[in-house]
């Protein structure tokens, strides 16, 4: 766990040592007496018996939800796998120098950027139908995640490119490189490798996202999770199976972002190396980038 | 088309239900977060560990997943609240993990010399964090927090997958009723895009004006 913050404190004396140990066995025994009540509540509604338990521990339920969990990991791959070089595409669309194209692309990140993802959902599911396209449930669903993830990573793409050193592309346009050269030779990979990190956690909302196929009836974890749940009617049971799948995917995410951003540390370059925060590195991180964008998810 | 004009009073009740949501949400998260933020940053070792996993968890669970368990769930361990009061609670459980890491973010934020020159001249703990530590803090923390508001609210429509008739609800109930799916999603698109935009600027404004520099 994190050490004791260094701007709030310093190295603690006898007495305060002795309060720390007093506030800890304190905070030991609140914790515990909240999860006993917690517990105390389930039990005697009966939502600890085995009965309600015992089939997530047999193979047809738990395949049911590996199904579910595969479909979950097949609509977010190909989300990314779109969503990634749309926004690439985007962010340089609202850097171009033309401005019909600044234009559109801002237009279009700006809209998708403050629309909720079950809003433009809707829209596939109930609009367009009527317009005589009807896309399959799969497609019903990546492509609205694959609107919204496009706006918010084009973003992250753009922060990247806006926080590189600008002495980079001089020195670019100093050997004479043109600047669709200096751009995809100088700066891109540059910036795609600061924000390489900030990317991995927006897979995890993107993953988090997928979970709407809950409503476009996509068959995903937390939709398997619903039909388990009425079939046996241990809908508490089947939801909380379904979060900690979640939580346990999402976090094995994570760590793989922390992993890449220690490792971009580790690098000695001046930009990162002051680090302003998580995410997006560098002094001149710009403001838009948050550490993380957040979707509806 | 004169359908759905003549509901517009009916949309902007939904708008106000997603307002109010996401105020009584992000309310909510500010105050919990905080509370989260002071038990990670502490020196007793089992407060840290649980506001740790607290924000590692409720930022890998998918809102959605944690809505569902909360409405459809919990009553059955006879614990139950209304479809509006579940979703302010969700939210604010679920950003409260946000704010935590923007709060966290802004205290670290402040130079350890700020922190080091109050003790100096003497000031105790809670003079140095209200007069020298925290205001600094808040400062860089605009920006932040105003984009997890903008969640809260893009968020609160997650409410209409479990029957919470705010903004998005309404608009599909309109849609159902008349068949008009371009004004209504319009109109609910321009909803949403004049509440995040004012949010954006406001925050945008704020953070000029109170910017430090360093």
């Amino acid at each position: 766990m994190t050490a004791p913050n260094r701007v709030l404190f310093d190295a603690p004396g006898p007495r305060a040592r002795r309060r720390i140990r007093a506030a800890t066995a304190l905070s030991v025994l609140v914790i515990a007496g909240l999860i006993a009540l917690g517990l105390h509540q389930f039990a005697r509604h009966g939502q600890l018996d085995r009965t309600r338990w015992q089939p997530f521990g047999q193979w047809p339920y738990q395949r049911f939800l590996l199904q579910g969990l595969v479909r979950t990991l097949k609509a977010a791959g190909t989300a990314a796998l779109i969503a990634l070089p749309a926004g690439a595409l985007l962010a340089l669309g609202r850097l171009s120098p033309h401005r019909v194209l600044r234009l559109a692309a801002g237009g279009f990140v700006e809209l998708f950027r403050s629309v909720p993802l079950l809003l433009v959902l809707y829209v596939f599911l109930m609009g367009i139908p009527r317009a005589g396209y009807t896309f399959p449930v799969f497609w019903e669903l990546v492509i609205p995640v694959v609107l919204c993830t496009s706006a918010l990573l084009a973003e992250v793409f753009r922060a990247g490119v806006l926080a590189l050193d600008p002495g980079q592309a001089e020195a670019g346009h100093a050997l004479g490189l043109g600047r669709r050269q200096v751009m995809w030779l100088v700066v891109l990979p540059q910036a795609v490798r600061l924000v390489v990190p900030t990317l991995v956690s927006q897979l995890v909302s993107l993953l988090k996202d997928t979970t709407l196929g809950y409503v476009v009836s996509y068959p995903e974890l937390l939709n398997q999770g619903k039909v388990l749940g009425s079939y046996t009617h241990d809908f508490l049971q089947s939801y909380l199976t379904v979060t900690v799948v979640y939580v346990v995917v999402n976090a094995a995410l994570s760590q793989l972002a922390e992993a890449l951003e220690r490792r971009g540390r580790r690098r000695p370059r001046a930009d990162s190396a002051a680090g302003a925060g998580p995410g997006v590195p560098g002094p001149r991180a710009p403001k838009a980038a948050g550490s993380e964008a957040l979707g509806a998810s | 088309m004169r359908e759905v004009v003549a509901h517009i009073g009916y949309l902007a009740g939904g708008l106000g239900t997603t307002l109010e949501l996401s105020l009584l949400g992000f309310a909510g998260a500010v105050v919990l977060g905080t509370l989260l933020t002071v038990m990670r940053v502490g020196p007793v070792l089992p407060l840290r560990v649980v506001g740790t996993l607290y924000v590692e968890v409720f930022r890998n669970v998918p809102l959605l997943a944690f809505l569902v368990l909360f409405v459809f769930g919990l009553p059955d361990a006879g614990i139950t609240y209304s479809l509006f009061t579940s979703e302010a609670v969700c939210l604010a459980l679920y950003f409260a993990a946000y704010v935590c890491e923007a709060v966290r973010a802004g205290i670290n934020a402040v130079p350890v010399g700020q922190a080091e020159a109050a003790r100096a001249i003497g000031m105790t703990f809670g003079q140095s964090l209200a007069l020298v530590i925290l205001p600094q803090a808040f400062r860089t923390m605009v920006q932040p927090l105003a984009n997890i508001f903008i969640g809260v609210v893009l968020s609160s429509s997650l409410g209409a997958a479990v029957g919470v008739s705010e903004l998005i609800g309404r608009t599909q109930w309109l849609d159902l009723q008349y068949d008009e799916p371009v004004p209504t999603f319009l109109l609910a698109t321009a909803g949403y895009v004049l509440v995040t935009l004012t949010v954006a600027l406001l925050a945008g404004r704020l953070q000029k004006r109170m910017a430090v520099r360093r």
